[in-house]
């Protein structure tokens, strides 16, 4: 592409080989510390884990996810270090692979509301083998008043559950499906474009 | 959480033939042709999710449809990555080990826009990409063509103020996969990008032009309008190619467009 042509650039998949970091190597797109967003002794640490499924129930083992969030605040941040981790920054993005048995984790704050009476969440964005282009979707933090009057959950009816993650002590657990009767609500924003047959 | 189901790595894969594989490419290509014939509006720019050539799409493809909102709060933002994260000799992929990788040396240079023509400035771009042989570094691929010491395929770079970026690397070859028999990848290089908004998010691969691969390959036909395919293919550029170095290509991507009101730009300035 070298017009004017402002159309979007189409997506593809990730595919199979995009990496993977363990204590002796890195390759490709994973990196240290990518999943702590925090470190895991931080009096704040939360983690939020889950399993990727694909149509039916079997876990995704080749699945890459990040996360993006404010902080326990509710401030956006603004700040560079998003690879190179400083333990006292909170960058608030994080990517993680899913392992052998589709299971990811993050190491995190639990975000405050963003603004006054607003439904925090955790924007999570999937990519996979298999999976043709990205998928976006939120993690809702559970018990909070402001889930009740939220408009786009309100949308979504029965399916807003997908969207809101389960608390167990200080893990949050969402479970993504791709497909299937426990679909995970995916959004679509404007300008992209997911055509159907 | 934790599930005693082993996973299937390829629950899909089958004894198909490129024929059999070739030909359902071609029947959804001329419905779509014959459906955009009747309605310009039908053009799709974006892969099919549910593209059956691609086997492994069938069970990882949402069947609901999804749900158009509009960006809140945090999806307005991106995370921001700075000089801090990414060294400049990263963006060149033949220095990172001792001797010079074997295969062609290319430059691909281009620049990263938002849907409305700006660029998208100091943001990070990442690629990774086989071997001159069609090797990865990686656990999981056991194609038997060599591995180079000198080359691991991986890249970083930080856009330049007006968008731009350049690697140097090796030209990728072809390699075999397992949806179908003799299938093969045309070759590519991964591209992951960043914009100013994370719902720009996108993760993409490039093609060389003149592949003779490109109508066997299902991923790159997922995209089912040949002028949305042709976005993902770079030009080979003679500007960019440098006396008695290396071959150089050009290759633009634009991001959906940004939500950002012009004055959350300025306030959120990185
Ligand atoms: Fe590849």
């Amino acid at each position: 592409m070298t017009t004017n042509d402002l159309t979007p650039t189409p997506g593809q998949t990730i595919g199979p080989f995009f990496g993977y970091f363990n204590a002796a190597e890195q390759v490709h797109l994973p990196f240290e510390n990518g999943d702590n967003l925090v470190p895991p002794g931080d009096d704040r640490a939360i983690q939020l884990i889950g399993t990727v499924y694909d149509g039916e129930g079997t876990p995704i083992p080749d699945a890459m996810i990040e996360i993006w969030q404010a902080d326990e605040h509710g401030n956006i941040p603004n700040q560079d270090g998003s690879l190179i981790r400083d333990p006292f920054a909170f960058t608030g993005w994080g990517r993680a692979t899913t392992d052998n048995v589709g299971t990811y984790r993050f190491t995190t704050v639990q975000p405050g509301a963003t603004d006054e009476g607003k439904a925090p969440f955790i924007h999570v964005v999937v990519f996979a083998r298999g999976l043709l282009n990205k998928l976006h979707t939120r993690a809702y933090i559970p018990e909070n008043k402001g889930l009740a009057n939220d408009a786009t959950l309100s949308a979504l009816g029965d399916r807003a559950e997908t969207l809101i993650a389960k608390r167990d002590g200080k893990r949050l657990l969402f479970d993504i499906h791709l497909q299937g009767n426990n679909e995970t609500v995916f959004f679509s924003y404007p300008g992209m474009d997911y055509p159907k047959p | 959480m934790t599930s005693t189901n082993s996973p299937k790595l390829d629950p899909l894969a089958t004894a198909d033939s490129q024929e059999t594989l070739s030909s359902e490419i071609q029947d959804i290509s001329t419905t779509y042709e014959q459906s955009v014939q009747a309605d310009p509006k039908r053009e799709e720019t974006q892969p099919r999710l549910n593209y059956p050539p691609y086997r492994s799409s069938l069970l990882r493809h949402p069947t609901k449809d999804l749900h158009h909102t509009d960006p809140e709060t945090i999806e307005l933002y991106s995370p921001a990555f700075g000089h801090r994260d990414v060294h400049q000799l990263e963006s060149n992929l033949t220095i990172q080990h001792n001797g010079e990788p074997i295969g062609e040396r290319i430059v691909i240079r281009g620049r990263v826009l938002d849907g409305n023509g700006r660029p998208v400035r100091n943001q990070l771009i990442e690629v990774w990409q086989a071997n001159a042989a069609g090797r990865y570094i990686h656990k999981r691929d056991q194609h038997p063509a060599p591995i180079d010491p000198n080359f691991s395929g991986v890249g970083r770079a930080i856009t330049g103020d007006d968008g731009t970026y350049e690697f140097t690397t090796i030209k990728p070859a072809p390699y075999p996969w397992k949806n179908h028999h003799n299938a093969w990848r045309p070759a590519h290089v991964h591209f992951s990008l960043f914009g100013t908004d994370f719902t720009q998010r996108m993760i993409t691969q490039m093609y060389f032009p003149g592949d003779p691969l490109f109508a066997l390959d299902p991923i790159y036909q997922s995209i089912t309008d040949q002028k949305a395919r042709d976005r993902l293919v770079a030009t080979y550029d003679h500007s960019i190619t440098s006396h008695e170095w290396n071959t150089g290509y050009r290759w633009d991507i634009v991001l959906t467009g940004s939500q950002q009101t012009p004055m959350e730009d300025e306030d959120h300035d990185h």
